[in-house]
């Protein structure tokens, strides 16, 4: 019963966001075209012919690569920067007092800006097959679906992580300076710019332990056929979730204690 | 007997302030140490709202009319004391409080900017948990009782502030609230809409017998509206009772203009004892009691020969201003 009233409630919330996520489509295929750095590492790597010292071959590289590309697409969160303006301005405070958390609404433009997002994501894929036809592949649906479940896994632990350092705006106003110190490691960690792979193996450890290498680099591998520990993957995936979202809880809590309503 | 829908005992708030010194060297102290202070911005209010009221919040700039209204809707946590509104404490914000109160505040919008106001309603029946036949049903109700119809399906963004408040409203309102909490509900709106706001809000407190707390720097709100007041003073309650009992003890002379067909007439009536204001030529002001308005306008009419005469209520502004400025009035 609780489920289907929060399934219904969020069901239009993503109609709701959807619609006017439509409004912004210009904007969207702009984000999805900005998100290309993978195509630029690609290029970086094949031309200086890294990928031999990891022992992956130019086809598995640019597989690797599009699937970065691919997996980003789905996965950037930016809650902390919506949570930020909206405290700010006075915005929450009517979310406040309504029978449901405000992260639904953002949980919801997230997802609606995904969905709007796919077609340009499937263009740019289009021509990445274009200019490099030796890349294609189909995936078996197995692995598909696992890739899809990672994926949305790891936007489950970015929008986690981005709405711990969010709930932060109830002590320090200018939260998205503390979510600045998180994009150096997801950039460096996450496997966007190099497969966590090519890094030295007792630093490997270490990255294995963090967030970061489930965020792109382990959906990533899944998608594109190279190797990866699928059960060990997800497993971290869900233990970081678990990890998380309790923590989210705690601090929201505290967080809303501290809540002046500024601006309102 | 109506029952008290609000009980507040003792309640305080203080919020934690940085200063900074002005110029360079302010900057760079206020860099490496930064100095706050504690302020008590509501000092030890308690009141009681029974079920039905309306019931204004009158106070300065920065008194906390505001706060007052935050910490009742459960939006800011209260320092110390204690608050039940409907039998819930505020801040736990359990769902069945937060499906029995709306709060609107003029200027801040809930409703989504680019989309039609139809969409932020029927997002706010499934949060409240409405279906959508009685949704519907509700919006129909209020889109008649608000006067609005076309805009519902044109952008937020493309409305005009009457139409943008009054779709805010119903956003605010579709879960049928008992309780409302309005902030300056007519800021920035011309005088039209701010009538047609004032006409919909008792219309609703009478067909729904919902309590409403208002705050607003437009006396007409307050005195059209609000039958209560509880003004307050740097935090603390300078006035807590009936309007009309606080501007008659504020105010216990009306002004009647008197225009006589003679200077002689305006002599006369300057010398038989009345308070005079002010007169010139064949125009008298004087002052007369509340009281003796009736045996004073006998007594004028009788004996002297009177063209027109004009009875001016106070300005309310002013009276009220002089509540706003003072600690305390004991009626």
């Amino acid at each position: 019963m609780i489920s289907k009233l929060i399934n219904r409630k969020v069901l239009t919330l993503l109609k709701v966001q959807y619609s006017n996520m439509l409004e912004y489509r210009v904007e969207i295929a702009l984000w999805a075209i900005s998100g290309i750095i993978p195509f630029f590492m690609l290029n970086i790597w094949t031309n200086n012919n890294l990928n031999e010292s990891i022992n992956i071959s130019d086809i598995m590289l640019s597989r690797y690569f599009l699937c970065a590309f691919f997996v980003r697409q789905f996965s950037v969160v930016w809650v902390v920067f919506s949570f930020e303006e909206d405290s700010l301005m006075g915005k929450v405070s009517p979310y406040l007092i309504q029978p449901l958390n405000p992260f639904f609404r953002y949980f919801a433009q997230h997802l609606a800006e995904q969905i709007t997002r796919f077609p340009f994501a499937l263009i740019i894929v289009f021509f990445f097959f274009i200019f490099n036809p030796e890349s294609i592949w189909i995936p078996n649906l197995g692995i598909l679906f696992l890739s899809i479940v990672s994926t949305f896994l790891s936007f489950l632990i970015q929008f986690l992580i981005q709405s711990i350092v969010a709930c932060l705006c109830f002590w320090t106003e200018k939260a998205s300076s503390i979510e600045r110190l998180l994009f150096i490691p997801t950039l460096f960690l996450s496997g966007l710019l190099a497969p966590v792979v090519s890094f030295p193996e007792y630093v490997k450890s270490w990255i294995y332990l963090t967030p970061f290498p489930y965020l792109i680099d382990f959906p990533a591998n899944l998608l594109s056929g190279n190797e990866a520990n699928i059960s060990g993957g997800l497993s971290m995936q869900i233990l970081w979730i678990f990890l998380l979202f309790p923590l989210f809880k705690k601090i929201w809590s505290e967080g809303t204690k501290k809540y002046t309503a500024m601006g309102s | 007997m109506a029952q008290n829908i609000i009980d507040v005992r003792n309640l305080s708030k203080s919020f934690d302030i940085s200063s900074k010194e002005p110029g360079l060297k302010g900057t760079i102290k206020h860099f490496f140490r930064r100095q706050t202070k504690s302020l008590k911005v509501i000092k030890d209010l308690s009141f009681e709202i029974k079920e039905g009221e309306i019931v204004g919040f009158l106070g300065a700039n920065g008194a906390g009319k505001t706060t007052i209204l935050k910490m009742l809707c459960g939006l800011i946590y209260p320092s110390e004391g204690s608050i039940l509104v409907s039998g819930y404490l505020p801040f736990r914000r359990k769902e069945n409080f937060l499906k029995n109160i709306t709060l609107i505040m003029g200027q801040k919008q809930q409703l989504i900017w680019d989309l039609p106001p139809i969409e932020s309603f029927y997002l706010n029946a499934s949060i409240y948990d409405l279906d959508k036949f009685e949704a519907k049903k509700r919006i129909k109700k209020l889109s008649e009782m608000l006067e609005i119809d076309e805009e519902l399906f044109i952008p937020v963004r493309k409305l005009s502030l009457g139409q943008r408040m009054k779709s805010e409203l119903l956003a605010a309102l579709i879960h049928e609230p008992n309780i409302l909490f309005l902030d300056e509900p007519t800021l920035g709106l011309d005088i039209n809409a701010q009538r047609n706001l004032r006409k919909f809000l008792q219309k609703y407190n009478k067909e729904t017998n919902s309590t409403i707390c208002l705050t607003s720097h437009y006396m007409k709100d307050i005195t059209s509206l609000c039958k209560r007041v509880i003004c307050v003073h740097e935090g603390r309650i300078s006035y807590d009772g009936k309007l009309d009992l606080l501007l008659k003890k504020l105010s216990p002379v009306k002004e009647i203009l008197i225009v006589c067909r003679s200077e002689e007439d305006v002599i006369k009536l300057e010398n038989s004892g009345f308070s005079v204001k002010n007169k010139n030529k064949n125009e008298i002001t004087i002052n007369v009691e509340n009281n003796s308005i009736t045996s004073s306008l006998k007594t004028i009419l009788n004996n002297f020969d009177i063209e027109d005469l004009f009875i001016n209520e106070p300005p309310i502004d002013e009276i009220i201003g002089r509540v706003l400025i003072k600690k305390d009035y004991d009626i």
